[in-house]
């Protein structure tokens, strides 16, 4: 449902659409069981000349079992659902890999600036490369982003990735993520942050590794780098 | 203040009192001040209507000047969305479902002449009156109307200069601490009112469902809202005289707000909720003429629903940066609030078996409540389970969820009791195929405009975005056409609530005369005169069974009221 | 004013406990989830940063000892107060409802005279986080003392002549309370290092 529309571009997105999936999957049929139930019942019982209603209270034992059963049921299906959510969660929030490369994601209104590493793979170096609004990473490499805010509440989300998370102004969240494939996709911000909000977009380039090393080759000063590498 | 109209003595006289106009005014009469509350809502009910059709016109055609409104600048825009979901909330699903049915119908039901503090009961209004002035005053403010949306996350709303709202801000946290205020005053006369003053025979389980869901709702209320009016005057105090308890610079913390705010919240859900669950079951169990299905247990999920609703507000939070470990605590407690709000369901659908249904209007309205509400339900699952949640949260997909929990709630609920009462408020009937025009005017435009909305929200689109040419991934034709569909079926959906307005108002003086109880009901409320003069009955009401006794056997008549000695 | 009659409601007593005194329970528990939230995030802030012991060094327990002892005598005065009352003695309960007022108006008093002192020293409302909650949470507190000395002044009025005797015991239960918030505020704000 979702794939068909956006695609899937990290390692987690695709669980976290089979989990969709699962839950659209148990919740669809309780759904259809109830409404046909239901309407089977308002047609069925419709008033008709000379028919009277059933006495009942509903307490009665044989039928009270056709609301207890099905709520058992439920249940069950709950436990399918906290379980397939809970491992999801686990794998993309609470289980960080080790990450190949750090990225520096701060928001403010109404712009992202990341900073990534420059070729000493060290943040807060003088040869760190810092782009405003435009992500620059490379496929397959495990990332993790160190997530801060300026100002207020912003939320760093990634549609094609399945990710979001809220920036929080005084707090570092540290979170993961990893490209499947190449391209060029959006950055939204997903938590209101005032006038500007809407227009609060980046996009985030996914490259291969040669195009990647040739893109910060490119935007890393030569001489600073160097400078740091005595 | 001459308010001598309302010396009349209780009992011996006609309901036809020529009342003055300080009567109206500043009214002790329960069901006066229902109205007041009711009138009220509607008014407002049409400023939110009108906010959405004017942000939902900006999203179909953006940067287009609106008709009655002009251009919708990204201002105004936020100002838009964050009043609309203040105003149905607090401002509309509030004081109709529980203040105006409240106060109208909770004397009614139970047997007795007014609430027990009645000058509470008008001041509650008269401060929720005074609410509405200042919510009304801050639209047209110097720098607009307060945009951090209604859940007013600090910094965002905290701060002037990052909000650019100064006095917008202020005087909408005012306005709604002031609406916290009046129902608070409310809750007083509701619960020790039905705790009190029942009819004479009238036991707990002989309560009508709706009294006992008001009840209920307004402890839930008073339980929840106290940590937010504390957290209300911290964000005020930082608002106005330039505290920091929620600015990290000076060891604040904005998400402190968001746990006051959503504790809350949640609860504020079944707030609104079982109110709105027991006009249903009320209007149900009248056109059905059936027993309510295990009333017990409705009783029961109700209040298991309530507890439960305190220990689920972080679902709100999963990616706020709270602790990642709380968020499979959160997931597994909001999973198991789907059991009893599943049970209560079926409980609803078991209520038809074995009865005999006709589908005047009010029943319409009931048994839609159960079918829309169905799918806000269910879609809620995807948004507990917190893995699921990490891509859903802040889309389109939350939002047409949850419009599908307070529709039901605020509009169809409302509407199932507006016509069920309506000739028990008023004394005459509304047109029957006028309302069913309305009805079917109104929910297939309704599910028009929010099952697109789901497909955009899978889709990525997230919310509180004046225009979404600004994203690629969201610009496109088919998701614009969508919004264009979504935009249309609202325009003809508040279009269609004109037959409401027309139906309501001619019939409130022209209707057919409705006599002391046409739907043939068992409740106390259809045993006295229709409307009820002051003091409600002539010879007060006693109580011999409880309240849904339909197609007893051995009775010639399919309904028993609940005051007839056997 | 009018001569609105009492409606039948407020004579019936279903639940076994007068109508006034369910409801004053009812408004004190709203007020107590009101405090409780307060002090929750006074408690949980208080636990995460230490700045907060350092800033209530600066508070005077003597004066908060002293003026916690003033709003427990009060209480007394209220609880006999109450028993006059229900002696049908209305003189003798309003002049105990009197002292009480008293012993609020002496609390209010001291109150002001300690904040004068603090912020003549530069601990202002918004100097820091726990002088911001001092000020907040006794701000909110105060507030309730001067509502409750407002009400029972009235309250004693009538019971003077011997009117509305009940209320005596419902404005006691409501100062009882204010007492007991102020038992929970000093501890937190004044001794709390």
């Amino acid at each position: 449902m979702i794939e068909s529309h956006l695609p899937a571009v990290s390692t987690y997105a695709k669980d976290i659409d089979s989990l969709i999936l699962l839950i659209g999957v148990l919740v669809g049929f309780w759904f259809f069981v109830c409404q046909g139930m239901f309407f089977w019942l308002m047609f069925k019982f419709r008033a008709r000349e000379g028919h009277r209603t059933t006495y009942v209270t509903g307490e009665e034992k044989e039928l009270a079992r056709w609301v207890h059963i099905p709520h058992y049921l439920v249940l069950v299906c709950d436990l399918f659902i906290i379980v397939g959510a809970v491992r999801v969660w686990y794998d993309v929030k609470q289980n960080l890999p080790e990450p190949d490369a750090t990225v520096r994601v701060i928001g403010q209104q109404w712009a992202w600036t990341f900073v990534q590493p420059g070729p000493d793979g060290q943040l807060d170096t003088p040869d760190d490369i810092r782009t405003v609004d435009n992500l620059h990473i490379e496929v397959g490499k495990t990332y993790h982003y160190k997530l801060e805010s300026k100002d207020v509440l912003h939320n760093f989300s990634v549609p094609v990735f399945r990710l979001k998370q809220d920036a929080v102004p005084g707090r570092v969240i540290t979170g993961w993520f990893e490209a499947t494939r190449t391209g060029e996709f959006d950055i939204q911000c997903a938590e209101i942050c005032g006038i500007g909000h809407g227009i609060m977009k980046g996009r985030i380039k996914i490259q291969s590794p040669e195009e990647h090393s040739a893109w910060m080759a490119q935007n890393s000063t030569p001489a600073i780098a160097t400078a740091s590498a005595e | 203040m001459a308010q001598s109209a309302q010396t009349v003595p209780h009992g011996g006289h006609e309901h036809h009192e020529s009342h003055g106009l300080s009567y109206y005014l500043f009214p002790l009469d329960h069901k006066i001040i229902g109205m007041q509350y009711l009138f009220t809502g509607m008014f407002m009910a049409l400023i939110g209507g009108f906010f959405a059709y004017a942000f939902r016109m900006q999203l179909a055609f953006p940067g287009m000047s609106v008709p009655f409104f002009g251009v919708v600048s990204a201002g105004e825009y936020n100002s838009l969305v964050t009043n609309h979901g203040s105003i149905m909330i607090f401002w509309v699903a509030m004081p109709v479902l529980i203040a105006a049915f409240g106060n109208f119908l909770i004397p009614l039901m139970i047997g007795c002449d007014d609430m027990v503090f009645p000058k509470v009961n008008r001041l509650s209004y008269q401060i929720f009156l005074l609410s509405v002035i200042v919510l009304i005053t801050s639209f047209f403010v110097p720098g607009g109307g307060f945009g951090g949306a209604w859940t007013a996350y600090p910094p965002l709303s905290a701060n002037a200069q990052y909000s650019l709202t100064p006095l917008g801000s202020t005087l909408w946290l005012t306005a709604v601490a002031l609406e916290f205020v009046a129902f608070l005053l409310g809750g007083i006369n509701f619960v020790t009112t039905v705790m009190n003053s029942r009819a004479p025979g009238m036991k707990l389980y002989d309560i009508p469902i709706v009294v006992w869901m008001i009840v209920i709702a307004s402890i839930l209320f008073t339980a929840s809202v106290g940590p937010l009016i504390a957290g209300a005057v911290m964000l005020f105090m930082d608002q106005v005289v330039g505290t920091q308890f929620y600015d990290p610079a000076a060891g604040g913390d904005p998400v402190l707000w968001q746990h006051l705010f959503w504790f809350f919240g949640h609860p504020e859900v079944y707030v609104v909720l079982l109110p709105a669950m027991g006009i249903t079951a009320d209007v149900m169990v009248t056109f059905a003429r059936k027993k309510l299905f295990a009333y017990r247990t409705v009783l029961y999920t109700a209040v298991g629903t309530g507890v439960l609703s305190f220990t689920v507000w972080a679902h709100h939070q999963f990616i706020a940066g709270i602790d990642p470990r709380m968020a499979n605590v959160f997931t597994i407690t909001t999973l198991l609030i789907s059991i009893p709000i599943a049970e209560m369901c079926f409980v609803y659908i078991a209520t038809l078996y074995g009865g005999s249904i006709t589908f005047k209007t009010p029943m319409l309205w009931a048994l839609a409540f159960v079918a829309e509400f169905l799918i806000g339900g269910v879609t809620g699952i995807f948004l507990g389970a917190s893995g699921a949640d990490i891509y859903f949260h802040d889309t389109y997909f939350v939002l047409a969820h949850f419009h599908y929990t307070f529709f039901p709630i605020a509009i169809i609920a409302v509407y199932a009791g507006l016509t069920y009462w309506f000739p028990k408020m008023f004394g005459r009937m509304m047109n029957d195929t006028l309302g069913k025009i309305h009805f079917w005017g109104t929910i297939i435009p309704f599910n028009m405009i929010f099952l697109p909305l789901f497909l955009l929200g899978a889709w990525g689109q997230h919310r509180r975005i004046y225009s979404y040419q600004n994203f690629p991934e969201l610009a496109g034709d088919t998701m614009q056409n969508l919004r264009i569909l979504a935009t249309l079926s609202l325009v003809t959906m508040l279009l269609f609530q004109l037959v409401f307005l027309y139906n309501f108002f001619r019939s409130m003086f022209k209707g057919e005369k409705a006599g002391k109880n046409p739907w043939r009901a068992t409740t106390l409320e259809w045993t006295t005169e229709s409307p009820p003069g002051h003091g409600n009955w002539k010879e007060m009401p006693t109580v011999y069974r409880g309240p849904y006794e339909y197609g007893t056997p051995g009775r010639d008549q399919d309904f028993w009221p609940q005051n007839e000695p056997s | 004013m009018t001569a609105h009659a009492k409606p039948l409601a407020t004579t019936r007593s279903v639940a076994g406990m007068p109508t006034p005194r369910l409801a004053i329970w009812w408004v004190i528990s709203s007020e107590i989830v009101i405090f409780g939230g307060l002090l929750t995030a006074y408690i949980l802030y208080r636990l995460a940063h230490d700045a907060y012991s350092a800033d209530s060094a600066h508070t005077n327990q003597y004066i908060g000892g002293f003026n916690t002892l003033v709003l427990l005598t009060s209480s007394l005065s209220a609880v006999l107060a109450h028993k006059a009352a229900e002696h049908g003695d209305g003189k003798q309960a309003a002049k105990l409802l009197l002292l009480t007022c008293l012993g609020g108006l002496v609390f209010l008093a001291v109150k002001s005279v300690e904040w004068s002192i603090e912020i003549s020293h530069g601990y202002t409302l918004t100097a820091s986080p726990f002088w911001s909650f001092y000020y907040t949470a006794a701000g909110i507190h105060a507030s309730h003392v001067v509502a409750g000395v407002i009400i029972m002044a009235i309250v004693a009025r009538d019971a003077a002549r011997g009117r509305e005797l009940h209320r005596v015991e419902i404005i006691g239960l409501y100062w009882h309370f204010v007492d007991v918030v102020w038992i929970f505020l000093f501890p937190l704000l004044y001794i709390a290092k």
